[in-house]
Parts: structure tokens; C-alpha cells; sequence
């Protein structure tokens, strides 16, 4: 069964030379594709993690006291919004890359502590965060200042009133604005290729450069995968805000 | 009971002399009253002229610029003040219930037990029930405030600053946003609290209820308090000019 199926896309490949989709007959190139969805999947689910997380406390950071500590996350969000992702990317491996310490694990080889996926990961995240700041306070200010006051006269503190009540609220409203930075970020994991970084698009890349007659089947792959990977963030994503849904409350 | 050597004799909330401004706004000029342990306070007066202003003074939602309020013997606007010790003293209720949207009524009243006095969750929640039952919201427990009609949104918010054991509650014109038929169960509601001896400060616009309840009624105009005494006296004989034209209009 595997075999004819198999056999079927091997004679293809001879009859049409260019439609030769190599990672269905032969097991190294469709480890290669496995192996790069896989990080796809690692690189885009850290980063995911990651990027609300400094979304989160940007926002939080954004209504601070300290005018200093708030002009540094605005600077932030400047630089991070307003420059390429692709240069950012060069920016943290090439020239930060280059000042991180470096071990050596077998006394020969120095490797920085940092690998290209971690850095792919840091500015990835930096990059998607920034965009989660803006959209978190968006949500935060849409939390009625009376809620808030609320809370601060039954003796939350400052922390608290964030913790229980402006962001379970803030989240909610954010969520559609959410969906679409996270959605990017997806697609935006495929730039780590300027850095070497062996994720779907890096190893699709290799594989047509070896075999430039699966270019076309590669592309499709890489339409059909993210087309995939989009749409199960998506279905998480309205999964999430149905099941935040308050009765009697919204939209 | 208390560090500052507080006794029932002296008044539990006193303001001597308060100034407050928003900007160049003069909002309150001067305002002294004193209320004593177990008393119910009405504060009327037309729209504008500070009520709000005064009762979210006394528990620190608001700062004064000169002037000094004590509850229970504790200096309020002190700057070491420890808001949490006051916010435990005095409960607050809104004209616009400022429930937790994302809270059912049950958890609306937990919350702060649990998260600010750190009590034993059973302990909470057996209580939290008892004082939901008080205000007549048995089976109603688990529901969304969305879910709830402003009158019983209005009972969870005084269940809600009931469960902290003040000594004094704050009601902010709390049935101003009621519908006609919800405006008594929630004025009964308070009655109740009145007749088991709780120290009340409210601003109402419901002048029979301030003339059956109130020990004493004060009538602001304009950031003063231009009279004052009990509602026999103050309805049925009002010495100043204004006083007589707000009645008039009200009445
Ligand atoms: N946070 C604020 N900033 C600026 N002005 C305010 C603020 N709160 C109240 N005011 C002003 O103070 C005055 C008194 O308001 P308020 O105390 O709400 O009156 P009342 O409750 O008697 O209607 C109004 O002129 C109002 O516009
Ligand atoms: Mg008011």
C-alpha cells in the first residue's frame, strides 16, 4: 500500500519533471520536511508564549508610576513595530550573537550559549510583543476606571486589582486583535531562515536546491502546512474566546 | 480594638475643615461633619456640588488638598496611611453596582475575603451565602452580574462590601440607576443594615427614605454644607433660602 504509493509519485517524477515530490518516496527528504515542520512548530509555539507574556507586562509596565520605566517600553514597542522583522533578526544573531559568551563543550568547538534558534526565539517574540503591548492596554483601557475603583475600595492592592480583575478583562477584549498578531507571528517564523534556522522554510529551501524538480511541490507544502498551522491557531484562538465568554456580558 | 485609642464615644467618621479641588475646580469648600458609631447619615443636594466627591474622600478614592478626616481615630489622607487598614473599615457601594462583570454573584462577594483578609475559603464562602440569603438573593448564587437586573446587581454590591465587616458603609446615590419598582428592594435592603445598628453615609435622591431613616440630614450646595440637622427639622423647617428652593423642587 505504502509501496504503490510510494512507486505512484516516483513515476510521476519521471513522467513530469516538475512535479517530483521527492519527500514521498524518499525517507531523507521527508524527514527533512518533518523535522522543519517540527521546529516551525516549536519556534511559533515559543514564541506565542513568549510574545503575550511580554505583552502582559508591557501593558502592566505601561501604567506604572515610574515615567522611566514607561518610556522604556515605549521606546520598545517604537523600535520593535517600525523595523523589519528580517533585520531584527540580523540585529540579535550577528551582532548581539557576537557578544554573548561561548562554551566548549569537547575543548575544540566554541558555541555561543545562545544558538540561532534561541535567538530566533528572543527576537521573534520581541517583535510580536511589541504589537501585544499596544493591543493588552488597548484592552486594559477598556476596563471602566468604577471596576477598578471597586476593587481598590474592598482593600485590593495595585497588583491584585491587575492580577484578578483589569486583566481577565483586558484579555477578553483583546482577543480578536490578538488572533491577528498571532496569526502573523506564524507566518513571520519562516524569516528565522535568514538566520539558518532549520524550520519548515529553511529545509524546503534545501531540498529544491538539491532538487530544483521539487521546487513546485515544496511550495505547495509550504502553502498547504501553513495554511494548516494558521488555521489550528485560529480555531484555538475562537476556541479560547468562547469559552472566556461571560454570560450576560458583551457582544 | 484599635491603635489610635479610637472609643465609640467619639465619632467613627469625621471630616474637619475638607478642601478638596480637581485643578483649578474648587469642589469641596470647607466641609465638617461628624458622624457617630451606628448612625445613619443622609447627604442631599443638587447635582455638581460634591457629594460624590465627599464620600469617595473618606475612603481614599479621592485626596484632599487641606482639612482632616479620621475614621475610627485613623487620619485618612495621612500619607503613611495604610489603606488597606481603612479600605477594611469602611465598604463602599456605587451608583453603578461596579460589579466584577467576569465574577458570578458568589464570587463577586468572596473575592475580596479571600484575596484581601486571606480567610479559609469554606469559611468565605459559607459567609458569602449567608450575606447573599440577607439581601434576599438565594438561588442567584452562581449568576453572571450581566445576568442580574440592576436592583439585585445592586444587593450583590452591598453582599460584596458587607463580607469585609466595616464599620461604616458609603452608598453613593445607590438606586439612581434603578428602574422604579428595583428602587425599594435595594432601600430596604439598606434599611435593614441601618436598623442593625451599621453607620451609614448616604447620598440620595430618595427624600422619603432620608426623612424615615436619617438621624441626621445634611444638604450641600456648591461645595459647602449649608444646613444641617434631623429630617423633622430640616424638611419641615429649613432656615436657609436654598435649602427651601432644593426641597421645593424635589419634594
Ligand atoms: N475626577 C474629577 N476630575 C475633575 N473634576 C471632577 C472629578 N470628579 C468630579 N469632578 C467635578 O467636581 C464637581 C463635583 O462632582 P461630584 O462630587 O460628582 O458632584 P455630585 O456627586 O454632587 O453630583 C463637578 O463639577 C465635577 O465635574
Ligand atoms: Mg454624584
Amino acid at each position: 500500500m505504502l509501496d504503490a504509493f510510494a512507486q505512484f509519485f516516483r513515476d510521476l517524477a519521471a513522467d513530469a519533471p516538475r512535479w517530483n515530490f521527492i519527500f514521498f518516496y524518499s525517507e531523507k527528504q521527508a524527514g527533512m520536511v518533518l523535522s522543519g515542520l517540527w521546529m516551525t512548530i516549536q519556534l511559533a509555539a515559543a514564541c506565542l508564549l513568549f510574545s503575550v507574556a511580554i505583552g502582559i507586562a508591557g501593558a502592566a509596565m505601561q501604567g506604572a508610576h515610574s515615567r522611566l520605566l514607561r518610556a522604556l517600553v515605549a521606546g520598545y514597542i517604537q523600535f520593535f513595530r517600525n523595523t523589519p522583522p528580517f533585520v531584527q533578526l540580523l540585529f540579535f544573531y550577528f551582532a548581539l550573537g557576537r557578544l554573548t559568551p561561548t562554551y566548549s563543550p569537547d575543548g575544540w568547538l566554541e558555541v555561543p550559549i545562545v544558538s540561532n534558534v534561541g535567538w530566533a526565539i528572543i527576537s521573534l517574540s520581541f517583535f510580536a510583543g511589541a504589537f501585544n503591548v499596544e493591543i493588552f492596554r488597548a484592552g486594559v483601557e477598556a476596563v471602566p476606571k468604577s471596576t477598578q475603583e471597586a476593587a481598590h475600595s474592598l482593600g485590593f492592592t495595585r497588583l491584585q486589582t491587575y492580577r484578578y480583575i483589569v486583566l481577565p478583562l483586558a484579555l477578553r477584549v483583546s482577543i480578536p486583535a490578538l488572533n491577528n498578531n498571532l496569526v502573523n507571528l506564524v507566518k513571520t517564523t519562516t524569516q528565522a531562515f535568514v538566520i539558518a534556522v532549520p524550520e519548515l522554510l529553511y529545509e524546503s529551501i534545501t531540498i529544491w536546491n538539491d532538487y530544483p524538480s521539487a521546487q513546485n511541490p515544496m511550495m505547495l507544502v509550504l502553502f498547504v502546512i501553513y495554511l494548516a498551522l494558521v488555521g489550528l491557531v485560529v480555531m484555538g484562538m475562537n476556541r479560547w474566546e468562547r469559552a472566556m465568554r461571560i454570560p450576560g456580558y458583551g457582544g | 480594638m484599635n491603635g489610635n485609642g479610637w472609643t465609640p464615644d467619639r465619632p467613627i467618621v469625621s471630616l474637619k475643615d475638607v478642601h478638596k479641588s480637581f485643578g483649578s475646580l474648587q469642589v469641596l469648600k470647607g466641609i465638617s461633619l461628624d458622624v457617630m458609631k451606628g448612625e445613619v447619615v443622609c447627604i442631599i443636594g443638587p447635582s455638581g456640588s460634591g457629594k460624590s466627591t465627599l464620600i469617595r474622600c473618606i475612603n481614599a478614592l479621592n485626596d484632599i488638598q487641606q482639612g482632616s478626616i479620621t475614621v475610627e481615630g485613623q487620619e485618612v489622607h495621612d500619607p503613611k496611611l495604610d489603606k488597606l487598614a481603612l479600605r477594611k473599615k469602611v465598604g463602599m457601594v456605587f451608583q453603578q453596582y461596579n460589579l466584577f462583570p467576569h465574577k458570578t454573584a458568589l464570587q463577586n462577594v468572596m473575592m475580596a475575603p479571600l484575596l484581601v483578609l486571606k480567610r479559609n475559603r469554606e469559611e468565605v464562602e459559607r459567609r458569602a451565602r449567608a450575606l447573599l440569603a440577607k439581601v434576599r438573593l438565594q438561588g442567584k448564587e452562581d449568576s453572571y452580574p450581566g445576568e442580574l437586573s440592576g436592583g439585585q446587581q445592586q444587593r450583590v454590591a452591598i453582599a460584596r462590601s458587607l463580607a469585609m465587616n466595616p464599620g461604616v458603609m458609603l452608598f453613593d446615590e445607590v438606586t439612581a440607576a434603578l428602574d422604579p419598582e428595583t428602587v425599594k428592594e435595594v432601600l430596604v435592603t439598606i434599611k435593614e443594615l441601618a436598623g442593625e445598628g451599621m453607620t451609614c453615609i448616604l447620598v440620595t435622591h430618595e427624600m422619603g427614605f432620608a426623612r424615615e431613616l436619617a438621624d441626621r440630614i445634611y444638604f450641600t450646595d456648591k461645595g459647602v454644607i449649608v444646613e444641617h440637622g434631623p429630617p423633622a427639622t430640616f424638611f419641615d423647617r429649613a432656615k436657609d433660602p436654598r435649602t427651601r428652593e432644593f426641597l421645593s423642587q424635589i419634594l
